[in-house]
């Protein structure tokens, strides 16, 4: 019997649990959605913005531990969503989600991840399970929740070792917008919520591999004119859109996978010289396009507090300050693996992985991290101006 | 971008004595700057004139003044040392008003100083409150409705546009020192008078009130790049209303979304570039309306501050460390972050714990003074917690505070109080509200009737009120059998007392109710309620295998790994096994040091100067040394001063399962408690129990020492003379023992610190009132009967001892006559006016109490000279308050050599102590009378104040003027003086006036003061005593027609007549003197100070003469 390879054994009370594929198993309070949900577990360092992160669809297939014990504080909203699309499996917390405290707050977080059919587990020490994401990296696992506490402990198992893993995973097909349209809504503001598009020009066409609102919301603010397309758009009906310039939006799995059918489209567009901006995976997948290669990060980064130093000649006086950023990524442009027309432009200061890219003679670039923040800190808002920038020239 | 290479020496300003407002966090954070500089190659110059400070020991500075901070005084320094460079940004408000001073005498231009970290117009944009209001209009930011006022006239005009209640904030002050808030116009206009006169701009700030907003306060680090960090997010608990010092606090923010707190953080980083902060730490405060999120700012500190210690503490980056670096033209990318050791200082610490902090206050000491907050700072002293939950934080907190509790324990006085009553308690802003808000929810207020009193956030009172539901369960149910039921409730932060308190009450026995220790109700009682003491729950918890693990603080919410070991405890679920425990100990002969917790009146700085020799002694010495404390201000809490560091509550609870936890490997060597002042004495005896074993002098003999009976053997045996004394465990026994040893008579509780609640009586009638207001008298807690040696001569003696070895550190002479707290009367070394025949005889007899308590480290003993007998007042085997000055004084580091013969060394093998002197240091005591008016400014055996410093020149009288001048006392150089004398001073204070006279003083007098000093031939005008009629002595007090008073009292009504006169010259800043003795010496001074100019020299040079 595979439950015999489970430890420990059940603790009387325990109504969920975080069973990884090796049999550990972390019991505690189960709250949100019952179920269960397979993916890989993740951790994030950020403070705030958990609804935020649970509604990033780039956290597709993926189990979200929050480092911080009081997730909940501020309950939930209908305005800090970034998506409606399948996003984050679940959470793990320290604490049992506390009852909120917000005059924007709508809902209780329990509530909410019930409604959006999330499963949470609390009660677990999540330092001890983010140290060992650091010092194993990240495990596949199952996250479950059984108000009465039963659990049938073999199929989870079963589930959880059977899971292959995001590597080579084509999350973005699941997770992107299966229609062309036209976005509306700027960014938020405190006491207003979310402004009105207003701009017809410059058209940006965004290519939607999974993308958090806020970037077109960004965009928007930055002055342009946001079409939202599908991940599969062929390069005719991205063009049929007659771009001013293309987003390559962020978005879950494997960029090599994603890749496959995405590179080629990225490839006619700069052939054509259309301007592009990529966030996250929208980086990684012009980088492919440039001839770089991508790779598995170990623990990959996750939070709202990671320095990325702008480098190379482009940035002028500006060259060498640094940005505190949102990050959330578990692969990585190689930047060992640059060709000569692709310049380095931002690099991590944790870790010295690649954070941006810029492709020589083009008006071509995309950074790693989230400088639509959301959560997170803004410093990086200057990116989006820059890229609507260029699109008048 | 490198260091600059254009300046290589740079002159840092401390921040003087501890006063409310600025306590050892400017120590900690100017020690780190000190370190961070010297680190770099530059050549560092130190003006500080608090003894007591770390950052002031010779070997951290080049150049080290312990001199007033004055502008005059700081440019005789600069003048001499030439710096190329002033920080003026680690030494609080008095660093930077002093910078500011400079730049505007034009000094620093004419010496060629220029000002790094912080420009004088960035100062002067973020303190004058115009021109920061419209810093903030021009960025987007909005500021609270508000207006400047120099006259009460304009002030009423501002009134009209903000509506009452508003808030009143005197410019360029400490802490908001007379500031307040006005809810009538009588209140008003009061406010704004205190505050137009506390202002050195005779300006104020009147405000829309934002009473019962959310308050915040972001620590943001900006280089000279422009690279802009925030460390930290503080939220505080109390509502706006109440002084952020003043407030409890935690960290992170816990109840903003993070779009709210982006904003926050935009808008932080927005102010720093518009004031123009161009590197280092700064804090920005806000206030946010609960119901729409409205952000206002409120204002701006751009210099490190107490929040930027609580920051550094909470989250492990060392910002004043940091700043310093940037100050010389680094930038955050270049330099590491030492916990992780492998990742750059520019990013932002994120934790994965909740910090609290709560202020320590001392309204008891100060009698008249309303336990009120306001917008004034008032606290003393600060503790801070770490949990994994805010409950958890919270509790650990509230014990460590060391005010009694175990934990958010029930109001005593509100236990049978009606609804109406508790909502009014909470309804005040009060130092106990928040434990009223948990006796609220014992009371089963409903929760919207608190919130609504209150306006504290629902989110703690949601938290407030899991921990009395779950204290409830225990006091119905007993203990918990099982282990995760129990870590459940540890996890929550209850103490075991707490727990066996609430425990005891499940059985139905009345709550505080003292349970058998043994026997067959004992046995029941433990079998329904699972444990009756705090020693049977850690016994079932251990049984059970609820046991705390330790994390570590690594700024990074383990993303990295800590290479520091900075720890803190916290009840885990199991996880992959057993809880995750961090610790991580090692397998070295190790000491651990306990600290001096949250600073009191009484146990402040000099207790922590002691610990962190202790632990830099025994460093050296080969051991790894393990710090122990709960107070974020100090040194001793900073990750690099011991070599492990565990920010804890200091209970017998937590500190054994330290010591636990420590001893799993490696070789304890033993505790030192004798350091950190009262707070770990009273853990010897639990440690001792557990087997533990305890270094240097036994804590028998501390108790022999402290204890009566036992004393009074000790001194017969040796003796020695003691003031006749009794023990009294009633009124009558009282009144007989004074009655036999004859008026006036010292009462005092047994076992005080800082004289708490001490008082001179002179007739049974006071005795009374003595009895029936101060104390509480019964068998379990005596009160002590001394004779009173008037006009006595006290002297303080700190003597080294190996157990068979012993020498004599220093003989301290006292200013103020017997009767005043050491604490708080000046003092000199050598002694200034005893004969050597008398000091070698308290040499000899404290060297005979060192032998007979066979004291291994330090002892303190204090005698009182009256005509030429010796009387030995009291003894403590253990580090003094005097000893950092005795240390600086003779050049020695006394706390060091104790640590080292503690540790096993003898006084052989350490540098003999040279007490030959060619030069004299006085201290001083410094006095927070101005932030409690009402309280009468006078001098009495119990110690009020909160800071000293130390004096230094050749003679007795420049040191005296030096050590008036540190400690805010202004001395005339000429004009009027006032004199009104007991009449057993007349005699003495004849030479004085004379002195006066020849200095070119008018001289004016009171009836018997006027006719004596008349009778003695001097030239004297009679003045009206309050009494007497008007005009009177205070009006021309107000008038600023006297420029110094020399006024002593005899008896209680007398007391009471002259306190008018004390009050008003505090207002007026008119140096006063109310002992004969102290107004002799500051003639003395005077008479210095008008025949030559102040010189500055440094301690390395009065160390090698040269």
């Amino acid at each position: 019997m595979a439950s015999a390879e489970i430890t420990p054994a059940q603790p009387e009370g325990a109504t969920g649990l975080l069973l990884l594929a090796d049999g550990t198993a972390l019991w505690g309070i189960g709250c949100g959605a019952e179920g269960s949900a397979v993916g890989e577990v993740c951790f994030n360092t950020s403070m705030t913005g958990y609804q935020e992160v649970m509604t990033d669809p780039s956290y597709a297939g993926q189990i979200v531990t929050f480092t911080f014990p009081h997730i909940g504080n501020v309950g939930a909203n209908p305005e800090d969503i970034e998506s409606k699309v399948e996003s984050a499996l679940g959470c793990i917390m320290r604490e049992i989600p506390t009852g909120p405290s917000n005059f924007r707050s709508t809902l209780d977080l329990d509530t909410w991840l019930k409604d959006e059919g999330k499963i949470g587990l609390a009660g677990v020490d999540t330092r001890a399970l983010t140290r060992l994401i650091r010092l194993n990296g990240a495990p596949n696992a199952v996250i479950a929740h059984s108000a009465d506490g039963v659990f049938d402990l073999d199929a989870l198992l079963q589930k959880a070792r059977e899971w292959p893993g995001l590597e080579g995973m084509d999350l973005a097909r699941r997770v992107s917008r299966k229609a062309h349209e036209g976005w509306r809504g700027g960014a938020w503001e405190l006491g207003k919520g979310y402004g009105e598009s207003a701009a017809e020009k410059p058209h940006v066409v965004a290519i939607d591999y999974g993308a958090k609102d806020n970037i077109f919301r960004q965009l928007v603010r930055a002055g342009a004119r946001v079409t939202v397309v599908p991940a599969e758009t062929s390069l005719e009906d991205v063009l049929a859109h007659e771009p001013d310039g293309v987003f390559l939006s962020n978005g879950p799995g494997d960029p090599a996978a994603t890749g496959a059918y995405a590179v080629p489209v990225i490839a006619g567009l700069l052939e054509r010289d259309v301007p592009i901006f990529g966030i996250c995976l929208g980086h990684q997948l012009l980088g492919l396009a440039a001839g770089a290669k991508t790779a598995k990060m170990f623990q990959g980064h996750r939070g709202a507090n990671h320095p990325v130093q702008r480098v190379g000649e482009g940035w002028g006086e500006a060259t060498g300050l640094v940005e505190i950023t949102s990050m959330n990524h578990g692969f990585a442009v190689d930047g060992d693996t640059l060709p000569a027309n692709v310049e380095q432009t931002h690099v991590s200061l944790f870790d010295g992985t690649n954070c941006g890219i810029a492709i020589k003679g083009k008006r071509a670039f995309g950074v790693q991290y989230h400088p639509e923040a959301s959560p997170g800190p803004q410093d990086s808002f200057y990116l989006f101006e820059k890229f609507v920038g260029m699109l008048g020239e | 971008m490198p260091k600059r290479t254009d300046i290589s020496s740079i002159l840092v300003i401390g921040a003087g004595p501890i006063i409310i407002g600025q306590a050892c966090e400017f120590d900690y954070s100017g020690t780190q700057a000190i370190k961070a500089l010297k680190e770099e190659g530059y050549r560092v110059i130190l003006v500080n004139s608090n003894p007591a400070t770390i950052m002031t020991d010779p070997e951290f500075a080049d150049a080290t003044y312990i001199e007033p901070i004055t502008p005059e005084v700081v440019e005789k320094i600069i003048a001499k040392e030439k710096p190329d460079a002033l920080l003026p940004t680690m030494g609080g408000q008095t660093a930077l008003n002093c910078a500011l001073k400079l730049f505007e005498s034009g000094a620093l231009e004419r010496h060629g100083v220029q000002m790094i970290g912080a420009d004088a117009d960035a100062i002067d944009k973020a303190e004058n409150r115009q021109r920061f209001r419209e810093a903030m209009d021009k960025i987007g930011l909005e500021s609270a409705v508000s207006g400047v006022a120099n006259t009460v006239e304009q002030a009423f005009e501002v009134l009209e546009r903000t509506g009452l209640p508003s808030i009143i904030r005197p410019s360029f002050t400490l802490g908001g020192t007379g500031g307040g808030i006005a809810y009538n116009k009588t209140e008003f206009e009061r406010i704004v008078r205190e505050g137009l006169d506390a202002s050195p701009t005779t300006e104020v700030l009147i405000e829309e009130s934002l009473l019962g907003w959310k308050e915040y306060e972001m620590e943001v680090v900006r280089d000279r790049k422009d690279n802009c960090i925030i460390i930290c997010s503080i939220e505080n608990v109390d509502p706006m209303g109440v002084h952020t010092g003043d407030s409890i606090t935690v960290a992170p923010a816990l109840t903003l979304t993070d779009k709210e707190y982006q904003i926050m953080r935009s808008a932080s980083i927005a102010v720093l570039r518009e004031i123009g902060v161009e590197t280092g730490g700064s804090n920005v405060q806000f206030a946010v309306n609960p119901e729409n999120g409205r952000l206002i700012v409120i204002e701006m500190n751009p210099r490190v501050s107490r929040s930027s210690a609580l920051a550094s503490k909470a989250t492990g980056f060392p910002i004043a460390r940091v700043a310093a670096k940037l100050a010389v033209g680094y930038t955050l990318d270049e330099i590491t972050n030492e916990i992780t050791g492998a990742t750059p200082a520019s990013f932002e610490p994120t934790i994965d714990y909740v910090v609290t902090k709560i202020p320590r206050f001392a309204f008891e000491k100060f009698k008249g003074a309303e336990p009120v907050l306001s917008t004034a700072m008032k606290s003393v002293g600060e503790v801070m917690a770490i949990g994994r939950s805010f409950p958890e934080s919270l509790q650990k907190a509230l014990r460590g505070l060391e005010t009694g509790l175990d934990g958010l324990d029930p109001v005593e006085e509100l236990e049978d109080a009606s609804h109406d009553q508790i909502l009014a308690a909470i309804s005040r802003r009060t130092p106990s509200r928040l434990l009223g808000i948990g006796q609220a929810f014992r009371a089963g207020l409903p929760f919207e009737t608190i919130r609504e009193t209150t306006t504290y956030d629902p989110w703690f009172l949601r938290q407030i009120e899991a921990i009395v539901e779950a204290e409830k369960q225990v006091a119905e149910n007993g203990l918990p059998r099982d282990a995760a039921e129990l870590r459940k409730l540890k996890a929550m932060g209850f103490s075991d007392a707490q727990l066996a308190r609430l425990a005891v009450q499940s059985v139905g026995a009345a709550p505080g109710a003292q349970a058998a220790r043994s026997g067959l109700l004992h046995d029941a009682m433990q079998a329904m309620a699972g444990a009756t003491s705090a020693e049977e729950v850690r016994k079932l918890r251990h049984k059970l295998g609820v046991l705390p693990v330790y994390k570590r603080i690594d700024s990074c919410a383990a993303e990295f790994e800590a290479v520091t070991p900075y720890m803190y405890s916290t009840y885990e679920a199991p996880a992959f096994g057993a809880p995750a425990d961090e610790s991580d100990p090692s397998d070295r002969r190790k000491i651990v040091i306990l600290g001096g917790g949250p600073n009191r009146i009484g146990q402040g700085i000099e207790f922590d100067y002691c610990c962190v020799h202790a632990c830099f002694a025994l460093s050296e010495a080969g051991f790894e040394t393990i710090m122990v404390n709960c107070n974020p201000e100090t040194v001793s809490t900073d990750y690099d001063t011991s070599d492990r560091l565990y920010f804890e509550p200091l209970t017998a609870e937590d500190v054994l399962e330290i010591l636990a936890r420590e001893m799993v490997k490696g070789e304890l060597v033993g505790v030192i408690v004798q350091f950190g002042g009262q707070t770990p004495l009273k853990l010897a005896q639990a440690l001792e129990d557990e087997g533990i074993p305890i270094l240097g002098t036994s804590p028998d003999a501390i108790d022999l020492a402290e204890d009566r009976e036992r004393f009074a053997k000790l001194v017969n045996k040796l003796k020695l003379m003691q003031p006749d004394n009794g023990i009294a465990k009633s009124r009558d026994e009282a009144a007989a023992a004074a009655r036999k040893i004859g008026y006036p008579v010292l009462l005092r509780p047994s076992y005080v610190l800082g004289g708490s609640a001490m008082q001179v009586v002179d007739s049974e009638a006071q005795l009374d009132d003595y009895i029936a207001s101060a104390v509480k008298v019964s068998g379990e807690s005596p009160v002590l009967v001394d004779q009173y040696l008037r006009d006595a001569i006290e002297c303080d003696v700190d003597v080294l001892c190996d157990g068979t070895d012993i020498v004599v550190a220093g003989v301290m002479q006292h200013v103020e006559e017997a009767g005043v707290h050491s604490g708080d009367s000046a003092c000199t070394l050598p002694p200034y006016s005893l004969s050597a025949e008398v000091v070698e005889e308290i040499e000899r007899q404290s060297e005979a109490l060192a032998r007979e308590l066979k004291v291994v480290g330090l002892m303190n003993a204090q005698f009182a000279v009256k005509e030429g007998e010796i009387y030995l007042i009291e003894v403590n085997p253990r580090a003094s308050r005097t000893v950092p000055f005795v240390a600086k004084t003779i050049g020695q580091p006394i706390a060091k050599y104790a640590a080292r013969i503690m540790a096993g060394e003898k006084l052989a093998d350490l540098p003999p102590i040279n007490r030959e002197l060619d030069y004299v240091a006085v201290k001083e005591a410094v006095f927070p009378w101005g932030r409690f008016p009402g309280v009468d400014p006078v001098l009495s055996p119990e110690m009020k104040s909160t800071g000293e410093v130390m004096g230094l020149d050749r003679d007795f009288a420049l040191a005296f003027a030096k050590a008036q001048l540190g400690a805010g006392m202004m001395l005339p150089r000429s004009g009027r003086a006032f004199v009104s004398v007991k009449d057993g001073d007349k005699p003495g204070i004849v030479d004085a006036v004379r002195g006066l006279v020849e200095d070119g003083f008018e001289i004016v007098a009171t009836g018997g003061t006027h006719a004596y000093l008349a009778d003695q031939g001097l030239p004297v005008t009679l003045v009206n005593k309050v009494a007497q009629g008007r005009p009177h002595i205070v009006d021309r007090i107000i008038d600023h027609e006297i420029d110094l008073i020399l006024n002593t009292t005899e008896g209680w009504q007398s007391l009471r007549d002259s306190q008018s006169i004390r009050a008003s010259a505090l207002e007026h800043k008119v140096p006063y003197f109310t002992t004969a003795s102290a107004g002799r010496a500051a003639v003395e001074a005077i008479t210095a100070l008008t025949s030559q100019p102040l010189e500055v020299r440094s301690l390395q040079s009065y160390y090698s003469g040269t």
